[in-house]
Formats: C-alpha cells, sequence, structure tokens
C-alpha cells in the first residue's frame, strides 16, 4: 500500500465580509473588483481564533472523522505564514490540544500559501521510511492585509488539516514533486505587520510559473494528460488565477469547479489549494484521480497525484466543505476592523 | 501565571476532568478526593466528550479593559452529556444563545498577555447549530 492520506479536516470562520462591504469604504467599483477577482466575498476570524485555534479544530475534525487514536500520530506540521509566535511552535499547542502525548516529532513550516502540502511531503516521507505510524500535516491561515491594499478583497481565514500514513488510506499519493525558485514576488519582512507584494510581478514569473511547471512535470514524470484526472485544484490567491492555470495547463471548467472555493471564502493562503482539495474529497469516488497544485509565494508550487481508494466510501464526509462555506454570516467593515485588531487601543 | 496556567494547559485545552470509581461523581476542573467518598475515593482522569446543554447564562456588558474589543460576551453553565455541570463562555451573539440549548466545545483564545507575552488558549462551547465542526451538523 503506497502512503496516502488516511483521514481530513477543515475549519473556516464563521464571519463573512464582503466586496461590497471593503469597495463602500475605499471608493471603488464592487462590481470591477469582482469582476478582476473573481472573488465575492471572504472568511473573518473571530477575536478568539487564530492560527493555532483553526489548525486545532482542523486536526480534531480529521482525528473524529478518521478513528484516529491521537497517540499514534508521530508527528506535527503546521504550514502558515500566520503563526500566532514567531519563535514557539504552533504544532507544540496542536499536539497538547489533540492529545497525542509527547514522543511526536513537530516543527512549523513557513513557505507563504504552500506550507501546508510542503507539510504532506514531509509527512509522506516519514511514513514511507517508516519512521511514524501516522502524520498530522495542517495548513492554516489567518492572512493580514493592510487596510487599503488590494489583497484586503480576499486575505482570509481556514485551514485544513491531514491525517498521512499507510493504513486506510482513502487516497493515495501515487507521485508527488515541487518547482522551487527565488523569485521575490511576495514577502513580509521580520517585524512587519502585514505583506508587500511586487503587484504585477505576482502573475506570469511566480504563480503562473511555478503552478504550470509542477503540474507539467508530475504529468510527465507519470505519463498522464490532462484529461486523465477527474478533478484538479491550484493554489487560489483570487478566483482568476486557477482558472487560468487550468486554462493554460488544458484542464476543464468541469474538473476545476468542486475545489475553487476562493469566491466565497477568499484566499485562505495555507489553507486555500488544501481547503479545495477537500472539497473535491467530499464527493470524490473510488478510482478517481486528482491533480494537486500549491503555490507559495517566494516561490514554489508543490504537485500531487491522488488515487482514490474504494475506502472512500464508508468514510465520514459530513458537514461537507461547501456547507461549511455556505454557512457563514456577514459582518461590517468596522467590526471587521475591530476582529482583525486593526483598531489600536490607547494604553 | 506561566506555570499556574502551564500545569492546567490539559485540562484547558480539552475537557479533562476526573470521575470517582466508587460513586460515580464526576468533577470538572478534576479533584484527586472525592468529598462524598472521603477516604474510599477512587479517583481516576476522564477526557468528557464535550457536547452537553445550556443550564443557564449570563451577558456580561461589564468587562476589565483588557476584554473591552470582546464584549458583550456569555458565560454559561453548561450540563455536559457525560459529565458534570460546568462554567463555561459561549461563542456566539447574545441573540442566538437560550436555555436548553445544545452546545458543543471548541478550541479558541482566552487572552494574550499584552503584545509580547504569552498566548493563553483554551476550551469554549459554541451552539451546535452554528458549529460547522460538530458531528451532527
Ligand atoms: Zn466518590
Amino acid at each position: 500500500m503506497r502512503a496516502g492520506i488516511v483521514s481530513y479536516g477543515t475549519y473556516i470562520p464563521r464571519f463573512r465580509l464582503s466586496v461590497e462591504e471593503i469597495a463602500k469604504v475605499w471608493g471603488e467599483n464592487p462590481d470591477n473588483v469582482k469582476a478582476g477577482l473573481g472573488v465575492y466575498e471572504k472568511s473573518v476570524p473571530d477575536l478568539d481564533e487564530d492560527t493555532a485555534t483553526i489548525s486545532v479544530e482542523a486536526a480534531r475534525e480529521a482525528i473524529e472523522r478518521g478513528e484516529i487514536n491521537p497517540e499514534r500520530i508521530g508527528a506535527i506540521f503546521v504550514g502558515s505564514e500566520s503563526h500566532p509566535y514567531v519563535v514557539k511552535p504552533t504544532a507544540t499547542i496542536v499536539g497538547d490540544a489533540i492529545g497525542c502525548g509527547n514522543r511526536f516529532h513537530a516543527g512549523d513550516f513557513e513557505f507563504a500559501c504552500k506550507a501546508g502540502t510542503a507539510g504532506i511531503q514531509a509527512c509522506m516521507g516519514m511514513v514511507k521510511s517508516g519512521m511514524i505510524e501516522f502524520g498530522l500535516a495542517i495548513g492554516a491561515d489567518t492572512s493580514q492585509s493592510a487596510p487599503g491594499d488590494p489583497l484586503e478583497y480576499s486575505a482570509s481565514a481556514g485551514g485544513a488539516a491531514f491525517v498521512v500514513g499507510k493504513k486506510r488510506v482513502i487516497a493515495e499519493i501515487e507521485e508527488t514533486l515541487s518547482f522551487t525558485s527565488d523569485t521575490p514576488d511576495f514577502w513580509r519582512r521580520e517585524g512587519q505587520p502585514y505583506p508587500s507584494h511586487g503587484g504585477r510581478f505576482t502573475g506570469i514569473p511566480a504563480y503562473f510559473r511555478h503552478v504550470t511547471s509542477a503540474a507539467t512535470q508530475i504529468m510527465e514524470k507519470t505519463g498522464y494528460k490532462p484529461s486523465d484526472f477527474n478533478y484538479a485544484v491550484f493554489h487560489q490567491p483570487n478566483g482568476k488565477f486557477p482558472v487560468r492555470a487550468a486554462r493554460i495547463l488544458g484542464f476543464t471548467k468541469e474538473q476545476i469547479a468542486q475545489g475553487l472555493v476562493v469566491g466565497y471564502i477568499g484566499n485562505t493562503y495555507s489553507g486555500s489549494s488544501v481547503i479545495g482539495f477537500s472539497a473535491v474529497l467530499d464527493i470524490a469516488k473510488p478510482g478517481d484521480k486528482i491533480l494537486l497544485v500549491s503555490f507559495g509565494s517566494g516561490a514554489g508550487s508543490d504537485a500531487f497525484i491522488f488515487n482514490v481508494t474504494d475506502l472512500i466510501e464508508n468514510y465520514p464526509r459530513v458537514p461537507a466543505v461547501w456547507d461549511k462555506i455556505n454557512s457563514g454570516i456577514t459582518v461590517d467593515y468596522g467590526t471587521y476592523l475591530k476582529l482583525r485588531k486593526k483598531i489600536r487601543l490607547k494604553g | 501565571m506561566i506555570p499556574r496556567f502551564w500545569r492546567k494547559i490539559k485540562y484547558r485545552y480539552d475537557i479533562v476532568g476526573s470521575v470517582c470509581e466508587n460513586c460515580g461523581s464526576k468533577f470538572y476542573p478534576p479533584r484527586n478526593f472525592c468529598p462524598i467518598c472521603r477516604r474510599r475515593s477512587k479517583i481516576k482522569e476522564q477526557r468528557f466528550n464535550g457536547r452537553g446543554k445550556v443550564l443557564s447564562y449570563t451577558i456580561v456588558h461589564d468587562t476589565p479593559d483588557e476584554f473591552k474589543l470582546n464584549k458583550p460576551y456569555i458565560v454559561a453553565l453548561i450540563e455536559l452529556d457525560d459529565g458534570p455541570i460546568i462554567t463555561s463562555q459561549v461563542v456566539c451573539n447574545p441573540e442566538e444563545i437560550e436555555v436548553g440549548m445544545r452546545v458543543v466545545k471548541t478550541f479558541r483564545k482566552y487572552f494574550e498577555d499584552g503584545e509580547d507575552g504569552v498566548i493563553y488558549y483554551g476550551t469554549k462551547f459554541v451552539p451546535e447549530k452554528i458549529a460547522t465542526n460538530a458531528k451532527n451538523f
């Protein structure tokens, strides 16, 4: 048996902020923004939610659904660009919250929006080598954006957790590879609250080059073509990029529709491609083939080919990711500023 | 502050209490001694399943300065399905809570010790009807 996904869980905070609400404040035309970005609303975390709490909730759902004994989890890797601490790993908080004992490998990964898929690869390697029985890989973020920055329309919060192992696999990993280069498209320097980005430079040399290279190379390596896949999921910084990447590569709209979640929850950064992938697992059938390609600024892409197994049929998949997406409640811009602590209190 | 909280992480991060195997009494926070059985106490640690219902609640409008952003917030007495009655914050809008309502545990931030201090996490509750991660959604 190949290593693969044994169980998965997701968490999307309850609040939503609409493009209209943001555009109103900055004097922009919401229809232009929606047409340009393909984003309609984004998730907003509560005051008492952060990357650690999102990670724990997603992990608990994965553990509960997979009926995993937490003590058999030998590694926890949390990928995020918004770890609550710069020094002190989120993985330690997750470990104690899920009760997996103290005998586990742990670390936080950082690679912009692809740190979660990097964690899946690390767990897969440890599982295949026999170092651990189960590994827990999480991609979660509560991404920040400066008020008035175009990123404000999309930067959101959410996460997904995956138990990786060799037993009871619901989606085996047939192949994975990464495409990495030094590309300064998006960054945040130490001590800075908000990220900076290279504007238009984020497109062709960054997102499209890495995503399409990783996708093309994994298909070349395995001999598959786009029509061999039932579903494809690409990282979703907005609603336009993944659609264009799919078109460039030769995937149809139907292949990417189920996993395209960005329009209604925004860009959840490290959670983005993996929440989309989870939405696909929600409806996948035995024998389905799924292509997943993440992207992290800086820059790199991780590509995966998953084969869904027979075990998915008896695996509990409710509530589905789309149920969670559709159960949000909207907040106004003022509430959003408070929730994201963009209002500085005196003293 | 840090050592006192650190020692209780296990009990705060999840609802880990204790049970007296002699009389069946359940305790949260955990006790090492059963007040009913006294010397015949047989105490064992137990993780409660984190589901229950609201027995009563209060909406807190007057908060210390460090919780100013959080107000109003709700504190409720919750009867756990498999455990004792506990006091906890319930995360929802004040108009969403009612007595008898089903709630489920959620992992949240309690407070931050300023901008450079430790972040304290623990268990709060959320109404089942709005908890997307509850099993019986
Ligand atoms: Zn007793």
